[in-house]
């Protein structure tokens, strides 16, 4: 006679729980993705990128503060794929004590994939206050094209 | 010698809430403590000095950056961060000479001096042979 029984979605539900709970925790850890709000964006490799788009161009922004124009590079190849590298240094530390390290430092390097066809001649890339912007103009082709519907 | 930067004030208590709708994030900091003085370099991207605020009072450093909304309206292919606010306080346990305070802000990363005062400034005692 079994006294308890195994109930599978109980399981599942404290185990999905417990999971949004350790989620919780990475992200009040790693305050920059986690907002005030509760929404979370996970960064799946550095940096965090995002991505639009308008009629003209493809726009890809990413936060590198610390880092120059010089220090970067970005590629684009075969037209629709885009790469980014390069090297955060580390501040100068003489004698003294680290009582917080937060901010990474290291080589990166990232390659997206773009949804359509770039013209690698006239990317342009801006550097801000730390934030890269990378216009990426549309090939003619991958251009959206109104189409003009006649009245019979 | 006893952590110097104690845990940030906010942790698990409630904090206070902001009247802008406008997402706030913890930027990251790295601390560094020499003899004479305390370095911050704190990660605030797209910030510029006109909207940075640094205060500190009551040995309560706190740091706000206002970063302009932009990317409104886009619709992402790719959205892997979130644009907003930077927000973010340290209580400093140890004497700060509030008038040397030095703050640079370039490429994103803030800079920032908080020096000793002389007081508490380590002293080499010379040992003399008896």
């Amino acid at each position: 006679m079994l006294a308890t029984r195994w109930s599978p979605w109980n399981d599942w539900t404290e185990m999905q729980s417990q999971m949004g709970r350790l989620q919780n925790q990475m992200n009040s850890l790693f305050g920059r993705y986690g907002t005030a709000n509760g929404s979370s964006f996970a960064p799946r490799s550095y940096p965090a990128l995002n991505v639009w788009e308008n009629d003209e161009q493809l726009l890809v922004e990413a936060e590198l503060p610390g880092m120059e124009l010089s220090d970067m590079e970005i590629y684009v190849n075969g037209g629709n794929q885009l790469s980014l590298k390069g090297e955060r240094k580390v501040p100068s530390s003489e004698e003294g004590t680290w009582h917080r390290r937060e901010r990474g430092y290291g080589k990166f390097a990232r390659v997206i994939e773009l949804p359509h066809l770039v013209d690698p001649d006239k990317v342009q890339a801006s550097f801000k206050h730390g934030v890269l912007t990378i216009k990426l103009p549309k090939q003619e082709a991958s251009k959206p094209r109104k189409i003009q519907v006649k009245a019979e | 010698m006893a952590e110097m930067v104690k845990q940030e004030t906010g942790g698990n208590v409630a904090q206070a809430e902001h009247t802008r709708d406008n997402p706030m994030f913890t930027p990251r900091f790295d601390i560094f403590e020499r003899d004479d003085e305390l370095i911050l370099w704190g990660d605030l991207p797209g910030v510029t000095t006109e909207n940075l605020h640094i205060d500190f009072e009551k040995n309560e450093l706190t740091i706000r950056g206002c970063v302009a909304p932009r990317q409104e309206g886009a619709q992402y292919l790719l959205g892997e961060y979130g644009i907003g606010d930077f927000y973010r306080t340290f209580a400093i346990g140890e004497a700060i000479d509030t008038e040397k305070i030095s703050a640079e802000l370039k490429n994103g990363v803030l800079t920032l001096h908080l020096p000793k005062t002389e007081a508490v400034k380590p002293r080499k005692i010379a040992v003399k042979a008896g």
